[in-house]
């Protein structure tokens, strides 16, 4: 009686679980093709040079060798200070915008619309639309202002070593300003309004209200907004290419565009390139976890 | 009995407040004594939290004057009035600890450290949370918060409290217990009180003065006795009292034309009274017996005490009233007539 029942219940086990891997299968089959067979192939191929004859196997050393390197070291440095300047700079015109629809110019949506409106842009699009505003020759921004700035004319913004890196996070962060502005505008919308009256009542002026009840109150947004941002800040790549080619003499080229190499040592490469990306991989792991340990604790996610 | 604050009436004359052309308020006049519990009553959206909220600053009035003291402060920013409020929802800075909190007033005002702390701890004491100072107020119940609110009003010693339905978010116990304790909180602080509620028994328990409003107007100012007693128009005798007074049709209890109003335990089931009513509903209530009917279209309700013989559904019963309990409002303006 008892084997029966439990033959009968292993049977239906069986059967359910059968049921459960076909209905797992689609979303499996997509994740080990297209994420994790190519990330295990990556790593090993990291371990190998490849040319026009092939590929040769150097070995695990290869991460090492290629982390010490400088060509990775400056890209490195390159991308921490693209980061530097486009996340928080990014955050605080954000914010400002933000907190300016929400404030001042409320029921004013066309101010809505514009601040938010590069969200609908493609990099592709910004970076050209920048690259023809800072052209040296025919530029406008270039035209309007080299009698006070003569670097946009002579090389250029995007052409002098000193000027290009913020040329590029310039476009970076107008691209990026419309995302930034809607998260914090929703952030904003739920600050309950009883609290900014009491701070009122109580004699807080603007700028106390602003760092006692506004940034405390949106601060997880401000942490998933850095999130993204700094995500994206490692990850670029598109602007870089259409910007500039990661030059002048390589002051542009991020850890990514390292990783597609072109004009670089990695180009031609796919192990070279594989062992850059994992290494890339590992970074952005790390700078996450740090992120998120470090910012929680200041975060303050309501009741 | 030590003064607290500074001395504070507050007036308001002839104030209108329109919001993008509907009228909230219209042409009120108020005079709030020193140290007055002032209860403003009236159901939702008949402007009792705007005239609070221009008091208080929050809003403009579109017409007329504020004073507070011997100020005009029509004109002037809630943090030069000396003005503390309390929210429905208390307004308690989340990230803050209650410390924090009750502190925070003092912070605005550049209280030295040591000082503000001190005289947060006085204030949390007053209210029984020195136990709590270090939490937040996401980790106390309803009642704590409540409290928090208030002792982050006090520390500043205001010389008016201007209050917003601040128990509404209690339930029907606590409610009680903080009741009785506003009413000791005010004595011993003995400053001015504004109070805002819907609710009828705050209103007469608490107030020393009820000012009553409907639709941006007030519709009588007294003590909750006079109030209750002779209330100034049939809006008022419905609203205060539960269950509300009975207004009666033109001519049914007695000659004449005027509606007459009388309390459901003014009303006396009698052999030969001259107000028919057929009876529709009973309830025991264990303390008293409410008796339903109904007197042409009007809705009747008899209060009587527990041990009398009560009437069955169904049966018809005649009611009389005394003259003194008696209430005549004129049939069309429905103000109170006195003869």
């Amino acid at each position: 009686m008892t084997a029966r029942r439990s033959a009968a219940l292993r049977r239906r086990t069986w059967r359910e679980s059968g049921l459960a891997l076909v209905m797992l299968g689609p979303s499996a089959v997509i994740l080990v093709g297209f994420v994790f067979y190519p990330l295990i192939k990556a790593v090993f191929l990291g371990r190998q040079r490849c040319g026009v004859r092939g590929c040769r196997t150097t070995g695990w050393d290869q991460y090492i060798d290629a982390f010490r390197s400088n060509e990775f070291q400056d890209a490195l440095i390159v991308t921490l200070k693209y980061a530097l300047i486009t996340v928080p700079i990014g955050l605080a015109l954000g914010v400002a915008l933000a907190v300016l629809a929400d404030k001042y110019l409320r029921g004013m949506s066309i101010f809505r619309t514009i601040f938010s409106s590069t969200v609908a842009t493609s990099v592709a699009v910004a970076s050209v639309m920048w690259f023809f505003l800072l052209d040296p020759n025919v530029g406008f921004v270039s035209d309007a202002l080299h009698s006070w700035f003569p670097v946009l004319k002579t090389p250029g913004l995007l052409q002098d070593e000193n000027t290009a890196l913020w040329a590029v996070s310039m476009s970076s962060i107008w691209a990026n300003l419309g995302f930034t502005f809607i998260v914090v505008t929703a952030g904003l919308q739920s600050v309950p309004k009883d609290l900014y009256e009491s701070a009122y009542v109580d004699g807080a002026g603007g700028f106390m209200r602003f760092t006692n009840v506004t940034l405390p109150m949106i601060s997880p947004t401000l942490l998933f907004a850095s999130v993204v941002l700094l995500s994206r800040a490692f990850q670029s790549f598109g602007d870089i290419e259409l910007l500039t080619g990661g030059g002048p003499k390589s002051n542009t080229t991020t850890v990514t565009y390292l990783a597609f190499g072109k004009g670089l040592p990695t180009a031609g490469d796919d192990g070279l390139r594989s062992t850059v990306s994992i290494l890339l991989f590992f970074v952005l792991l790390i700078l996450a976890l740090v992120q998120f340990r470090g910012l929680e604790k200041r975060v303050h996610y309501g009741n | 009995m030590t003064r607290f604050a500074p001395v504070a009436n507050v007036r308001l004359q002839n104030i209108t407040k329109q919001f993008d052309g509907v009228t909230a308020v219209e042409n009120i006049d108020l005079e709030i004594a020193d140290g007055e519990f002032m209860i403003l009553l009236g159901p939702s959206g008949c402007g009792k939290s705007t005239l609070l909220r221009m008091i208080a600053g929050l809003e403009d009035p579109t017409e007329g004057d504020v004073w507070i003291g011997d100020t005009l402060v029509t004109d002037i920013l809630p943090k030069e009035r000396d003005v503390a409020m309390v929210f429905q929802s208390y307004a308690l800075y989340p990230h803050k600890t209650v410390l924090a909190n009750i502190e925070f007033p003092l912070k605005v005002r550049k209280v030295d450290k040591a000082q503000r702390a001190g005289e947060a701890r006085v204030a949390a004491g007053l209210l029984g949370l020195s136990e709590y100072l270090n939490r937040k107020p996401g980790q106390l119940s309803g009642g704590q918060r409540q409290r928090v609110a208030l002792a982050r009003a006090i520390v500043r010693k205001p010389a008016v409290f201007c209050m917003d339905e601040p128990l509404s978010n209690l339930d029907a116990k606590l409610r009680g217990e903080t009741r009785a304790e506003l009413i000791a909180l005010h004595q011993r602080l003995a400053t001015t009180f504004v109070y805002v509620t819907h609710d009828q028994i705050e209103a007469m328990t608490m107030g020393t003065r009820i000012a009553v409003m409907s639709r941006g107007h007030i519709e009588q100012v007294g003590t909750p006795h006079e109030v209750y007693d002779k209330p100034a128009s049939v809006f008022v005798a419905g609203f205060v009292g539960t269950p509300p007074m009975n207004v009666l049709p033109v001519g049914s209890l007695e000659p004449g034309q005027h509606l007459v109003g009388v309390r459901p335990e003014h009303l006396e089931i009698t052999a030969d009274g001259p107000l028919a009513m057929e009876v529709t509903l009973v309830e025991q209530l264990g303390h008293e017996v409410l008796v339903t009917g109904k007197v042409g279209d009007t809705r009747v309700v008899v209060r009587q005490p527990v041990h009398t013989v009560s009437p069955a559904i169904g049966d018809t019963v005649h009611l009389d009233a005394d003259e003194p309990n008696r209430h005549r409002f004129n049939a069309v303006t429905e103000k109170r007539v006195d003869v």
